[in-house]
C-alpha cells in the first residue's frame, strides 16, 4: 500500500521570534528541506507614503524616523538631502559634518543590532545580542544628549540639523571612538573563531555577484556577494568625498560574508567619524529655510547609503506646501526579494539564519 | 531511644535510617514492612530534594545566564530575586491551560505528567553518600541509560498529540537526535563500566575510592563524549534543536500553556540535575573526594559536584550557538561514535593487560591515565581540524577595496 504523503506547509511568522517584526514566510517542507517559499508582507503597513502627501515638507521628517526605526538618523538624512537638492538649498559646513558623524554612529548602532540578532538567529540564546546592545546603548546615549530622543530621533531639518552638539558631546564621542575598536576586536575573537557559527553560516544563503546585482540588492548584501559598490563612493552625497575609507567586500556571498562585512564596516565608520571630528568647523547649523517652505515644481530621486543599503527618496513637488508624491526606495524591501532564491533547497534552520543575515526591518519593508 | 541517639550525625543520613530499621526490627515487624517504610522515606527524601532543586535551579540558571549576558537577572521578588521561581509558579498555575481542538486530549494531558517519571527514577539508583542509596541495583548504569531512552517516547507523545506543525517538526528532530546520541553515550559509559568491572553505581564509586582516582582522569574521552552526548539528550544549547526558539519557536511544547508548560520547564531542570548527578557519580567520584568526605558529609560533596557540572551546562547555554539538525547528527555519527569506539577498544586492551599480567593498580593506572589523556587530546584536535576543513576555503575577513569596481550608472541629477 503506498503511503499517502503531503507536503508540509508551515507559516513562519507573522508572529515568530526570528522574523524581525511581523514578516511572514510561508514555506513548503519536505522533512526539514524547504521546497518552496513564499514571502508575505504588509503586516506593518502604515501607508506612510500616502500620509506624507498631506503633511508639509518639514512635517514629513518624523515619518522617516519610523520607517527604519533602527536607523532613524539615516532616514532623516536621505529625506532632507533629497528635499535640499530639489529646492537647491545650501547646507552649512558644520551641519554637513554633524550629519556625517551622526549617520555613521547610526550605522554602527544598526550593524551592531544586525549582527547581534544574526547570531541570535544562529541559536546563541541572546548573549551576543545583549553584548551588541551594550555598545549600541552608548551611541544612543550620544543621540539622547544631542536631540533628546534615542530611537525616533527627528534630528535633521531641511537645510541642516535641529540642535548643535552640547559641550560634553565631543569628549564622550572621543572616548567611544577609542573604545569601540577594542570592544569589536573582543567580539571578533568570541564570534568569528567559533566553529559552530562558521558551520552555521558558511555556504548558507549563497548569492553570486550576478544574482545580487540582478535582484538590485544594495548595502552589505551586495558587498557580501563580492561587488564593491557603495553609494558613499559611487555617488557621493553631502561631504562624503572628503573622507578616506575602504569598502569591505565578501568572498563567497554567504551569510558569514555578510556578517563579516558588517563587522568590517563598523571599523570603517569609526574611521570616518575620526576624520570628521578633526575637521568639524564652527558656524551655523542650519540654513535659513522659511517656515512655509515650498520647493519649486519638479521631481527628484536621490539616494544615500543607509546601514541596510541604498535608501532613496523619489519626491515630486507641484510647488505647493505638500509633496505631490512621496516614494521611498527602501533597501529592506528590495534586499528581501532575494530571499526566495537563497532559501529554497535549504533547511528551516538555514532559512532563519539567511533571513537574519539580510537584516530587514519590517517597518521599512511595509512602510 | 536508639533512633534519636545519633540523629545529629549529618555525615551519613543513612545512619538514622539504619537506626530506624533496627527500631522496626525490635518492634517485630516483618521484612516486607521494613522495606516498604524505609523505601517510602527515601523516596520522600529524594522527591523533596528534586522539588526544591528544580525551584532553586530556575533562579540559579537565570541569574548565571544574566551574568554571562551582562544583565542583572531577576532581582525584584524577594532578596536577590530568590522568590522569583515561586512567583513564576503562581503565575503559571493561574493561567488557563489551553488545549487545541485538534489535539489528542489524553496524550496531550498525559505527556507533561509522565515525563517526570524517568527524570525522578534516575535519582533512585544514585549513591548520595556511603550508605545513602535508595536502590543499589547491580545494573544501575543500564537502568539509567534505559530511563534516558524512554524520554524520547514521551517527548514524541507531546509533540505528536499537539497536532501542530512546529511541534511535529520538533518531535521528529528529538527522535532523530536522541537515537543518534544514545550510541556514543552508551559506548562512553561502557569504558567506565569496563574499568570498574561493575554496573552498580555504588560499585563504581567504590572502585574510585579503592584506587584513589576519579574516573575522569582515566577516562577523559568518555567524560567529554558523555558530556556532549548528554547535552544533546537534555536538549540544551548547542543541541537545543528540539525546541530551537529561533527556528521552530518552542518545538514539541509549543501548544502547552499554564502549568502544563511549567511542568515541561521544570522537568528540563530536573533532567539537568539528574545528568549532572550521573556525571558526578561516574566520573567525579560521587560522594568520595580524596578523604574530604571524613570531614564533610558525603551528600554535601555530592551535591556540590552536581552543581559544578550543572554550571558547565549553564555555561554552554550562555555562550554557544546552535547546531543545525544534520550537523548535530553528523557530529554524533562521524565524531562521537568513532571516538567512543576507539575509547572502548583502548580500555578493553588496558583492562586486559592489567588483569592478565596481574599488575599492581598503583603502577598501571597512572600510565593508563597519561596514555588516555594524550590520545583524547590528539583525537579531539584531529577531529576538530577535520570538521572545519571545508570552512577554511575562503578567508574570514572581507577584503578591503579603496574604490568602487562596478560600472557606474548615470549619475543622478539634482
Amino acid at each position: 500500500m503506498p503511503i499517502k504523503a503531503e507536503p508540509l506547509v508551515v507559516n513562519i511568522g507573522p508572529q515568530h521570534p526570528s522574523t524581525h517584526g511581523v514578516f511572514r514566510m510561508r514555506v513548503t517542507l519536505d522533512g526539514e528541506l524547504i521546497t518552496d517559499a513564499e514571502m508575505v508582507i504588509g503586516y506593518l503597513h502604515r501607508s506612510m507614503e500616502k500620509l506624507a502627501e498631506e503633511r508639509t515638507w518639514t512635517q514629513n521628517i518624523p515619518f522617516t524616523d519610523r520607517m527604519d526605526y533602527l536607523a532613524a538618523m539615516t532616514g532623516n538624512f536621505a529625506y532632507c538631502i533629497t528635499v535640499e537638492r530639489l529646492a537647491g538649498i545650501e547646507v552649512p559646513e558644520r551641519a554637513e559634518y554633524l550629519r556625517v558623524i551622526f549617520a555613521e554612529l547610526q550605522r554602527i548602532a544598526s550593524h551592531a543590532m544586525a549582527n547581534g540578532t544574526f547570531v541570535n538567529d544562529c541559536g546563541a540564546w541572546q548573549t551576543p545580542l545583549l553584548y551588541m546592545f551594550k555598545e549600541r546603548e552608548k551611541i544612543l546615549d550620544l543621540f539622547e544628549m544631542t536631540c533628546g530622543a534615542r530611537l525616533t530621533l527627528n534630528y535633521m531639518r531641511i537645510g541642516g540639523v535641529a540642535f548643535d552638539i552640547p559641550d560634553e558631546f565631543m569628549p564622550q564621542l572621543k572616548g567611544l571612538v577609542d573604545e569601540l575598536p577594542d570592544r569589536f576586536d573582543e567580539y571578533d575573537q568570541l564570534l568569528v573563531d567559533n566553529e559552530i557559527l562558521l558551520m552555521r553560516s558558511r555556504d548558507i544563503g549563497v548569492l553570486s555577484a550576478e544574482q545580487a546585482m540582478n535582484a538590485s540588492l544594495s548595502g552589505p548584501m551586495l558587498r557580501g556577494s563580492g561587488v564593491a559598490w557603495d553609494v558613499r563612493k559611487g555617488d557621493p552625497y553631502g561631504i562624503y568625498d572628503r573622507f578616506e575609507f575602504d569598502i569591505p567586500v565578501g568572498h563567497n556571498g554567504d551569510c558569514f560574508d555578510r556578517f563579516m562585512v558588517r563587522m568590517a564596516e563598523v571599523r570603517q565608520s569609526l574611521r570616518i567619524i575620526k576624520q570628521a571630528m578633526k575637521q568639524l568647523p564652527p558656524g551655523k547649523i542650519c540654513a535659513d529655510v522659511p517656515l512655509n517652505f515650498r520647493p519649486p515644481e519638479g521631481e527628484i530621486y536621490s539616494r544615500i547609503e543607509s546601514p541596510k543599503g541604498e535608501l532613496g527618496y523619489y519626491l515630486v513637488s507641484d510647488g505647493g506646501p505638500f509633496p505631490y508624491r512621496f516614494h521611498v526606495r527602501s533597501p529592506s524591501l528590495i534586499n528581501l526579494s532575494a530571499l526566495k532564491d537563497m532559501v529554497v533547497g535549504q533547511t528551516v534552520a538555514d532559512a532563519i539564519v539567511t533571513l537574519g543575515s539580510i537584516d530587514i526591518n519590517v517597518g521599512e519593508v511595509d512602510r | 531511644m536508639a533512633l534519636l541517639a545519633n540523629w545529629y550525625d549529618l555525615r551519613d543520613l543513612g545512619n538514622p535510617v539504619a537506626r530506624l530499621i533496627e527500631a522496626l526490627q525490635d518492634a517485630g515487624l516483618s521484612g516486607g514492612w521494613i522495606f516498604a517504610i524505609t523505601g517510602l522515606l527515601g523516596a520522600i527524601g529524594i522527591l523533596s530534594f528534586v522539588g526544591v532543586a528544580a525551584v532553586i535551579d530556575i533562579w540559579i540558571e537565570r541569574r548565571l545566564i544574566a551574568r554571562i549576558q551582562v544583565r542583572r537577572g531577576p532581582n525584584r521578588a524577594g532578596p536577590f530575586g530568590l522568590l522569583q521561581p515561586i512567583a513564576d509558579a503562581i503565575k503559571l498555575i493561574q493561567k488557563e491551560a489551553l488545549q487545541p481542538d485538534a489535539a489528542d486530549g489524553i496524550m496531550f494531558t498525559l505527556a507533561p505528567i509522565v515525563i517526570f517519571i524517568p527524570a525522578i527514577l534516575a535519582f533512585a539508583v544514585l549513591p548520595w553518600g556511603e550508605h545513602m542509596i535508595l536502590a543499589d541495583l547491580n545494573v544501575g548504569v543500564l537502568f539509567i541509560l534505559a530511563l534516558g531512552s524512554t524520554t524520547t517516547i514521551i517527548i514524541f507523545m507531546a509533540g505528536y498529540a499537539s497536532n501542530n506543525k512546529f511541534a511535529l517538526l520538533g518531535s521528529m528532530r528529538v527522535i532523530a537526535m536522541l537515537i543518534s546520541y544514545e550510541l556514543p553515550t552508551v559506548l562512553a559509559l561502557l569504558g567506565v563500566v569496563l574499568f570498574a568491572s561493575t554496573m552498580s553505581l555504588s560499585g563504581i564509586v567504590a572502585f574510585q575510592e579503592t584506587h584513589w582516582v576519579w574516573l575522569i582522569f582515566l577516562q577523559p574521552l568518555a567524560f567529554l563524549i558523555f558530556l556532549l552526548g548528554s547535552t544533546a539528550e537534555l536538549g540544551r544549547t548547542p543541541a537545543d534543536i528540539a525546541e530551537a526558539e529561533s527556528e521552530i519557536v518552542a518545538g514539541f511544547h509549543i501548544e502547552y500553556s499554564g502549568m502544563k508548560f511549567g511542568l515541561f520547564y521544570a522537568v528540563e531542570l530536573v533532567n539537568v540535575v539528574a545528568v549532572s548527578a550521573i556525571i558526578a557519580t561516574l566520573f567525579l567520584g560521587g560522594w568520595w573526594t580524596f578523604g574530604l568526605e571524613t570531614f564533610v558529609p558525603g551528600w554535601m560533596i555530592f551535591i556540590g559536584k552536581l552543581y559544578a557540572v550543572y554550571f558547565i551546562f549553564i555555561w554552554f547555554r550562555g555562550t554557544l550557538p546552535r547546531f543545525r539538525v544534520d550537523q548535530l547528527m553528523a557530529f554524533a555519527w562521524k565524531v562521537l561514535l568513532p571516538l567512543s569506539i576507539v575509547n572502548v577498544l583502548l580500555v578493553a586492551l588496558e583492562v586486559f593487560i592489567w588483569t592478565e599480567y596481574e599488575l599492581s593498580a598503583g603502577l598501571v593506572l597512572p600510565i593508563f591515565g597519561i596514555v588516555n589523556f594524550a590520545l583524547a587530546g590528539a583525537l579531539i584536535v584531529g577531529f576538530g581540524k577535520a570538521m572545519t576543513r571545508n570552512m577554511e576555503r575562503f578567508p574570514k575577513r572581507p577584503r578591503l577595496v579603496a574604490d568602487i569596481d562596478v560600472p557606474l550608472p548615470e549619475p543622478s541629477t539634482g
